[in-house]
């Protein structure tokens, strides 16, 4: 009789401990579902640096990043500013670097480049104008070197801005500079058309 | 041998099996409910971090970009989380003496990471990919809400399977043309079904529910 009380007791702990255990295993569940992977730049125990992005061994050069062309990745045609641009620039390269001179230069160099932005409002030291002489006749690659280099209190885009998009940046501050600057007879009949409509 | 049960423990026990039914549906619902509270999921708690930076004020305030910080959304299945020299290109000289911003300038002169606690965190055995919802019309602001109305960084849905799933049986509902993606203050527009149903067909976007598309 007694012995059988005490199997009956044994079942409803062992049974209650599982019903918690179930119920208690949403609270863990996370922690669980966060184990073995490591994500992106999730902290690591296991190096010392506590990093689990690693850092190639110092001198390696990956499969097609020699960086050998100097035009390029430098802005530079024999041991000069590059005048010209290493690629083609098309209408594409062009809206290509509208969006990205809109992310990461109108900040500080406002929309069309006069250098007015709003963290320069904030405080930050005023940029010179783009469509000023001395950098309407600058070669293209002082901008692109400008990007990769930064420049006085600039800091270096390279991080942020990949290659070709530095100099489809390039190309868009080729285009405000006309634009800023241009007259009545650069323009085809279209825009005179549409400009007449808002004169 | 006396009796050890009185008769009228049949009655007792003839209701405790009727009232186990209603034990075992209230657990279901508490546990149900208990999964959905913002206790559980984290939804809509705001984490503090050891620099308390401001979507609000960054992203709304000073207009700036998303693809600033987040360079990699486009082109990764991973975001990116900016490094200590992305907050100094500009705090380099804006609010250099704030006390809030020392440890952004200790990690820049020590070379030390800063580090965030992350606020949204799949289970390690979910695959997701930024590129892809980017690529085919999927906001931020569908997964993340108006995150530049955030002072700091919450979670505004759940990232339950259900909820990935409601979006992957009709995409129709919440895609958006490319060119939205990163606006912030999309609304879905009174046309939507017809906008999605355009935008599935012309950005070619499937149906994605088969198990092995988010468990590889
Ligand atoms: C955080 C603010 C900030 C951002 C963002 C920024 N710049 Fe600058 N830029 C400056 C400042 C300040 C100067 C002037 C530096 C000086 O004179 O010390 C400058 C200078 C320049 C110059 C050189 C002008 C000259 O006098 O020769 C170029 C070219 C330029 N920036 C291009 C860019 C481009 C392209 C981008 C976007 C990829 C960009 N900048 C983003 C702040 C910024
Ligand atoms: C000035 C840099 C900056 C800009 C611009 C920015 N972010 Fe962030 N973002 C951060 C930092 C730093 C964190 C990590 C700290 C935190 O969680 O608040 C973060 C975190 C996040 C997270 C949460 C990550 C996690 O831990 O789960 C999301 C989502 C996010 N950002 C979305 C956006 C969106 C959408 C935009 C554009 C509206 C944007 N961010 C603009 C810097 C930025
Ligand atoms: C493009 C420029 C820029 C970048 C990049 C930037 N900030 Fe700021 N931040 C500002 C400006 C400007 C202010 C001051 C806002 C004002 O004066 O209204 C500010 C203010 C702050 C403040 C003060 C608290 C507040 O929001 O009021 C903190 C903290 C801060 N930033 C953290 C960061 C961190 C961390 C990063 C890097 C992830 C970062 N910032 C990147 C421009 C920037
Ligand atoms: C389809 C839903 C969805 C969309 C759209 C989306 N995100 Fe996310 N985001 C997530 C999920 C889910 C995570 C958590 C990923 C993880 O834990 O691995 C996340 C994480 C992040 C993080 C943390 C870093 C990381 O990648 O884990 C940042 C930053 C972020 N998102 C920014 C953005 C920005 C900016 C956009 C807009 C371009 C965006 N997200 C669009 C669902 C989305
Ligand atoms: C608001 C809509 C939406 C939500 C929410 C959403 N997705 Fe998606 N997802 C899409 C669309 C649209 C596609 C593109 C389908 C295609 O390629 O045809 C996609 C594609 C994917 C892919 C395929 C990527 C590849 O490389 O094949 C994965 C994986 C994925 N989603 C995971 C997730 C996960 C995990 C969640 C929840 C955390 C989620 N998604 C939430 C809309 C969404
Ligand atoms: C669109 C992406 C997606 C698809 C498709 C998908 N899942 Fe999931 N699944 C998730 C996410 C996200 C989670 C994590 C939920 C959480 O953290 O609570 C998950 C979690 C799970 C879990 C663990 C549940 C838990 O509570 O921990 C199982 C089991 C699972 N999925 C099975 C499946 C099966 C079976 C299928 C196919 C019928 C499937 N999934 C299809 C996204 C997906």
């Amino acid at each position: 009789m007694l012995s059988g009380y005490m199997t009956l007791s044994t079942r409803a702990t062992a049974v209650a401990l599982g019903v918690l255990a179930v119920a208690g295993s949403g609270c863990f569940e996370q922690d669980m579902a966060n184990e073995g992977r490591l994500k992106p730049l999730e902290a690591s125990e296991f190096f010392e640096d506590g990093m689990t992005a690693r850092q190639p061994v110092e001198g390696t050069v990956a499969r097609g990043q020699l960086f050998n062309d100097d035009h390029l990745y430098r802005g530079m045609v024999d041991g000069a500013l590059a005048e010209t641009f290493p690629f083609e620039v098309t209408a594409d390269v062009l809206e290509r670097g509208r969006e990205r001179y809109e992310i990461f230069c109108t900040p500080c160099h406002d929309q069309i480049g006069t250098g007015n932005g709003i963290v320069v409002q904030r405080g930050f030291r005023r940029p010179s104008s783009f469509h000023v002489d001395a950098l309407r006749a600058a070669p293209a690659g002082h901008f692109y070197d400008v990007m990769t280099n930064g420049f006085g209190t600039m800091p270096s885009y390279a991080a942020q801005v990949p290659v070709e998009d530095r100099w489809a940046i390039v190309a868009y501050i080729r285009a405000l500079q006309l634009a800023q600057n241009a007259t009545d007879a650069d323009l085809g009949p279209q825009d005179l058309e549409q400009l007449g409509e808002r004169r | 041998m006396a009796q050890i049960f009185h008769p009228s423990t049949n009655t007792l026990s003839r209701l405790s099996i009727f009232g186990a039914a209603f034990v075992v549906a209230a657990l279901a619902w508490a546990a149900g409910t208990w999964s959905r509270s913002s206790v559980a999921t984290g939804v809509g708690v705001a984490q503090q971090q050891q620099v308390p930076f401001s979507h609000k004020h960054h992203a709304s305030g000073l207009g700036i970009d998303c693809r600033y910080c987040h360079t990699a959304v486009e082109e990764s299945s991973f975001a990116g989380i900016p490094p200590t020299a992305t907050c100094m290109n500009c705090h380099s000289q804006i609010w250099v003496d704030s006390p809030m911003l020392e440890p952004v300038r200790e990690s820049f002169r020590s070379g030390d990471p800063l580090e965030w606690i992350r606020v949204h965190d799949l289970a390690d055995f979910v695959y997701f990919n930024h590129s892809v919802h980017v690529a085919k019309g999927v906001g931020c602001s569908t997964c993340h809400g108006q995150v530049d109305e955030m002072p700091l960084m919450w979670k505004e849905n759940t990232l339950y399977m259900e909820w990935c799933l409601e979006c992957h049986r009709q995409p129709e509902k919440y895609v958006r043309p490319r060119a939205e993606v990163f606006n912030m203050n999309w609304e879905t527009p009174t046309d939507q079904f017809e906008l999605g149903r355009h935008l599935v067909e012309e950005y070619d976007i499937e149906n994605l529910t088969s198990c092995s598309t988010c468990h590889r």
